[in-house]
């Protein structure tokens, strides 16, 4: 099997969101893989040559410096057919959702989203992933080529470094770029603290915590002695507490650290479809009967009011210490 | 200005699912069923639309059995104009799918399609970018404010990375997220209204398309289920434990 990776980017820098797609690639086409990078005067391209890839693609272009479907698409299908791939793979995120499903269209390409595993057998591909608010999953057949696919990162980790490096190389945009749609303006708001998705430790906070200023003092304070990222619950957001980004779950993000504690964070099924994944996750909470200690590693029945500063406070002494 | 608004006909969000005995497909047994709650907010929006004097007609349309008049009759009573049934028993996937929406597209020439950005039962999220490509139409997905104005539409779009602001020129399809709005519910006087709304019936061999599915489900279960762990007794044996026994910080 031949892959085309597309790489994350927003038209500016690569991210490191696309390693999971590049682990995938791995294992399922070692030695048979090319990686694609969009944008313009793109940075961190050189993350992108450390595994093994036949070789990584940049396309620059003025009208790729923002990463606009209708822009971006048609670079993925051109390459896609020069190169002849039997699957288009990029990890799962708001971005690959746009921007590949617009390229399967392009291509009239059968597509697969967020899948966890992977198998080619007797002419036949078969994956499995998550449906119905991740409460199953699903095995599905696909037939004809090429593939599009997104993976799920927390399913598919970090790839291998390899010892030899990746050409680079520098390739044209397809002459005809639609512009029709104009790139206005981004308004995130994470505060200098790591990425949600990529975050080693993630603190999230329910719509028990009343209002922003709460939420951030509580959850920010304690994610912060971590070097953590801050989620939220959908409540929370609904309720304004938190902004739209910061949601984990099934209708926003899915996440998998090392660490995920849970501060009064009920456990609802569609929150544990985005963080169940995770290694080791703590919970919070007032009550004993709440769904999230089902699935908690660690569960402290308490008032986070009481015991958020107390960890705070213990957990700044011990790094002094 | 025309709107079209895709509707799903999909399990109740609320309903318990589980695999069937043969793990060939859901438990369908007495399941609730109801329009795709993000489709929902994309009728919402369509309805606003007209009702701010900003569209002229809204048009439903679903495709599948006979059973999804259910869901276009609760369309028409939200607020729809009229609605299209493109009923057919085969198995379709997202290619497929925006095949035959494109033709009903090319046939009613909005000027605005709306939809859900994915259905809850597959959880896809792919037809309306496939769409937006079959017709070479401008797309914003994700939507979380949608302002037309001057033949365009500033979209506010949720991301990994924030709310983004892109201009689409119409016609274009916007697929709707969460936080777009909050439809209303349906009112009785809708619901004796809808009934003398027009839902017109066609097949898709009467739109010249035949589409077949390349994506097929085959077996459905229910994931691994995590096990409990340990209660501690206050911040230090967490602090503890987490440091000695999980090794996490």
């Amino acid at each position: 099997m031949r892959v085309l990776v597309v790489a994350e980017t927003n038209g500016e820098r690569v991210s490191e969101k696309t390693l999971p797609a590049i682990a995938f690639a791995q294992q399922k086409a070692p030695d048979n893989f090319t990686i694609l990078a969009i944008g313009n005067n793109l940075q961190g391209v050189e993350m992108l040559t450390n595994y093994g890839a036949q070789a990584v693609l940049t396309v620059n272009h003025p009208a790729l410096a923002k990463p606009l479907a209708e822009r971006y698409a048609p670079v993925i299908a051109h390459y896609a057919q020069q190169l002849g791939v039997d699957a288009i793979v990029a990890t799962t995120s708001t971005f690959s959702r746009d921007v590949l499903a617009r390229a399967a269209g392009l291509l009239d390409a059968p597509m697969l989203s967020d899948i966890i595993t992977f198998e080619s057998a007797n002419g036949k591909l078969v994956a499995k992933r998550p449906i119905y608010s991740a409460n199953l999953i699903g095995t599905f057949e696909v037939e004809g080529t090429p593939v599009v696919m997104t993976v799920r990162g927390p399913a598919w980790g970090k790839p291998e470094p390899k010892a030899s490096q990746s050409p680079v190389q520098a390739v044209e945009a397809p002459a005809e770029v639609p512009t029709r749609s104009e790139w206005i303006s981004l308004q995130g708001s994470s505060g200098g603290r790591p990425d949600l998705t990529q975050a080693r430790v993630v603190v999230s906070g329910g719509r028990p915590l009343k209002d922003p200023e709460t939420f951030e003092k509580y959850i920010g304070g304690l994610a912060d002695v971590l070097g953590g990222a801050v989620g939220a619950t959908r409540a929370a957001v609904d309720a304004g507490i938190a902004p739209n980004e910061l949601q984990v779950g099934q209708t926003g993000k899915t996440v998998a650290p090392e660490l995920y504690i849970a501060v009064a964070v009920s456990g609802s099924v569609q929150h544990l479809a985005g963080m169940k994944d995770s290694k080791v996750i703590v919970a919070i909470n007032t009550d004993p009967e709440a769904p999230i200690f089902q699935v908690a590693d660690y569960g402290l029945v308490a008032d986070l009011y009481q015991v958020v500063p107390e960890l705070i406070e213990l957990l700044k002494n011990d790094k002094g210490a | 200005m025309k709107i079209l608004v895709s509707v799903k006909r999909v399990p109740d969000p609320y309903a318990k699912i589980t695999p069937n005995a043969a793990g060939t497909d859901i438990n369908r047994d007495g399941l609730q069923m109801a329009v795709n709650p993000f489709d929902e907010i994309a009728l919402e929006e369509a309805i606003r639309l007209k009702e701010a004097g900003k569209a002229t007609e809204v048009v439903a349309v679903s495709i599948g059995g006979a059973e999804c008049q259910e869901q276009l009759r609760t369309a028409l009573a939200m607020g729809a104009d009229r609605a299209i049934l493109v009923q057919t028993d085969a198995l379709l996937d997202a290619p497929s799918i925006a095949k035959i929406l494109a033709a009903v597209f090319q046939r009613e020439q909005p000027q605005l399609m709306l939809m859900g950005k994915q259905a809850i039962d597959m959880d896809e999220n792919q037809v309306g970018q496939m769409l937006a490509a079959r017709l070479n139409l401008p797309q914003a997905t994700f939507a979380s404010k949608i302002t037309v104005e001057n033949g365009s539409a500033l979209v506010e779009r949720e991301t990994d990375n924030g709310i983004e602001t892109i201009r689409v020129p119409l016609p274009a399809i916007i697929t709707a997220d969460l936080r777009l709005n909050q439809p209303r519910y349906v009112a009785l006087t809708g619901i004796v209204r809808a009934r003398s709304k027009p839902l017109e019936t066609i097949t898709p061999e009467q739109l010249g398309v035949s589409p077949q599915a390349r994506v097929r489900l085959t077996h459905v279960e229910s994931p691994p289920a995590r096990k409990a762990g340990k209660r501690v007794s206050d911040v230090r044996e967490l602090v503890r434990l987490l440091r000695e026994e999980a090794r996490v910080i």
